[in-house]
């Protein structure tokens, strides 16, 4: 139930600011201002963009398939939403804790391939035709090096249980049942004989726990970019070619919906590395000596401020990366199709496969 | 009547009605798409018998995999092509009585089976344990000890049919 009590009115207002937020980055990039007319700074542009939007008329092409047509957007919209479901958002707030938790996420969020198959193909339009074989191309593509880098974290943390792995990296590890003995060594490797279970922070987050998967995580950065069919990998959406690419013959509601999925992607796929590399819930900063940083900025599970903290390090992680990501679309120029392909099946997955490869010898140097 | 029972039959009514869709629309496309929910349907059926794993397998196969190729080609086929791909009906007569004989021999085999003689059904009928809360240990355990034979045997085949279609696609690209 968490998903639809916080995730749904959540993810609302996050697209609201993120939008805002992408433009007024865009803005400083290319030494604009960006929106500054409605609101404070412009604050409420995207509210105003809303009401507009909504009060447009929801057209179907006359040659579009209209059954698909108007089904599409809200097929993409529910799978990527469906994805949120197994998201731990604090300590003792797990959302569906599904013991197949990353798994499911994988698999659920290659559906809203369908939908925008549907949508491409519904608009019975050239531009959208080609921009959804590009996006699924590039989508089914891309999954292989995501799944391998998750796959990665899986190795270390032995569990698909996203809720464990997050235990896992920080100083509560021992709370949850059948955990009692565990500890966490630095850089995972008990001969060093460093004990860092008490001492939390960024020390027990996975990419410290075992240092390749940084490098992982940036295999995962990159490709979850290319799963959100975000710059540089826009190419199904690539204005100057395909007009919008798969949604170009949307307008209206269904199209806000587009967006929404969009925007929801992008904090999705955040969310997901910050719980597999980046600590998830825990808190960056360390205990040193009597100075307990660790403990003093994140509440024992269960409590009001364990659930406050927890929350606040996981959504402040997740939105950052998100910042990151608008900050790469304004940074780089797009890809050419044959340069998405070989940077997937030439780079990245052999990349990702030596990953594995160290995973699995470094998970044997941990026990 | 219990709120698992209430689902299954929601389930089983979107397999068997998405599948009926599967044949009897003209549209490849239509019906490609219904395969989408039957699929999902059965998923959901394996979620409530307690097979977690099996049931995020089907859809990452199924759903994630074939079914996105499947479309993936009809699209490629269709639509630039110009022409629409219709399904017609070849072969009724006889499609009809191997479908009946089908039918036959599934009843009479599922009213000679002595379903109560199962050990799971007896150990679920004095109130058992019978569905655990994940399979995936499980699973993980027998694949790499009991099984692992055929499951490198798998491995082995799935790298023969990579290397396979890598080599047919580089052929046809000189």
């Amino acid at each position: 139930m968490t998903t639809f009590i916080f995730f749904l009115p959540f993810l609302l207002i996050y697209v609201v600011f993120a939008i805002y937020g992408e433009r007024k980055i865009a803005a400083f990039i290319q030494d604009r201002l960006g929106p500054v007319e409605v609101g404070k700074f412009g604050l409420l542009q995207t509210v105003a963009d809303l009401l507009k939007l909504l009060q447009k008329e929801d057209i179907v092409p006359a040659a579009a398939d209209r059954k698909l047509f108007l089904v599409a957007p809200i097929i993409i919209f529910v799978s990527v939403f469906a994805g949120f479901a197994v998201l731990p958002l604090t300590s003792s707030y797990s959302g569906s804790a599904a013991e197949v938790g990353v798994f499911y996420l994988l698999a659920i969020v290659s559906m809203d391939v369908i939908g925008i198959l549907m949508a491409g193909w519904g608009s019975n339009s050239k531009y959208s035709l080609y921009g959804a074989l590009r996006s699924v191309a590039q989508i089914i593509s891309y999954e292989i090096p995501l799944g391998l880098s998750v796959l990665c974290v899986v190795m270390i943390s032995q569990t698909l249980n996203l809720q464990e792995i997050s235990f896992q990296q920080g100083i509560w590890f021992n709370d949850p049942e059948g955990f009692a003995g565990e500890r966490n060594y630095l850089f995972g490797l008990k001969a060093l004989g460093v004990d860092v279970t008490e001492i939390g922070g960024v020390f027990t987050w996975n990419v410290f726990r075992m240092p390749f998967l940084f490098i992982a995580y940036l295999i995962f950065f990159i490709s979850s970019l290319a799963e959100c069919n975000r710059a540089p990998f826009d190419l199904p959406e690539a204005e100057s070619e395909l007009v919008a690419g798969f949604h170009t013959e949307y307008s209206g509601f269904r199209w806000a919906m587009i967006m929404l999925s969009e925007y929801a992607m992008m904090l999705l796929v955040a969310f997901l590395g910050s719980i597999l590399f980046l600590g998830s819930w825990n808190t960056p900063l360390p205990n040193i000596g009597p100075v307990e940083l660790a403990t003093w900025t994140s509440g024992t599970p269960g409590t009001v401020a364990g659930n406050l903290w927890g929350a606040f390090w996981l959504i402040s992680k997740a939105l950052l990366i998100v910042v990151v990501q608008m900050w790469v679309r304004w940074t780089y120029p797009r890809l050419r199709v044959d340069q998405l392909m070989s940077l997937c099946w030439k780079y990245l997955t052999p990349a990702a496969m030596l990953l594995i490869l160290l995973c699995g010898v470094w998970r044997l140097w941990m026990i | 009547m219990e709120f698992a029972q209430l689902l299954f039959y929601f389930f089983s009514g979107l397999i068997v009605i998405s599948a009926l869709v599967v044949l009897f629309t003209p549209n490849v496309l239509y019906a490609a798409f219904s395969l989408i929910f039957t699929f999902l349907g059965v998923a959901a059926v394996y979620v409530l018998a307690g097979a977690d794993f099996i049931a995020i397998t089907q859809i990452i196969v199924y759903v994630g995999g074939i079914l996105v190729l499947m479309v993936f080609g009809l699209m490629l086929t269709n639509k630039i092509d110009g022409r629409a791909v219709v399904t017609r009906n070849h072969n009724v007569f006889f499609g009809v009585i191997a479908g009946a004989l089908m039918l036959l021999v599934l009843l009479l085999s599922i009213s000679t089976v002595n379903f109560m003689g199962l050990d799971w059904v007896q150990s679920a009928l004095h109130g058992g344990e019978v569905v655990r809360l994940s399979t995936i240990q499980a699973i993980g355990i027998l694949m790499m000890s009991r099984y692992i034979l055929p499951f490198e045997l798998a491995g082995i085949l799935l790298l023969i049919a990579l290397i396979g279609s890598a080599f047919i696609a580089k052929q046809q690209a000189d």
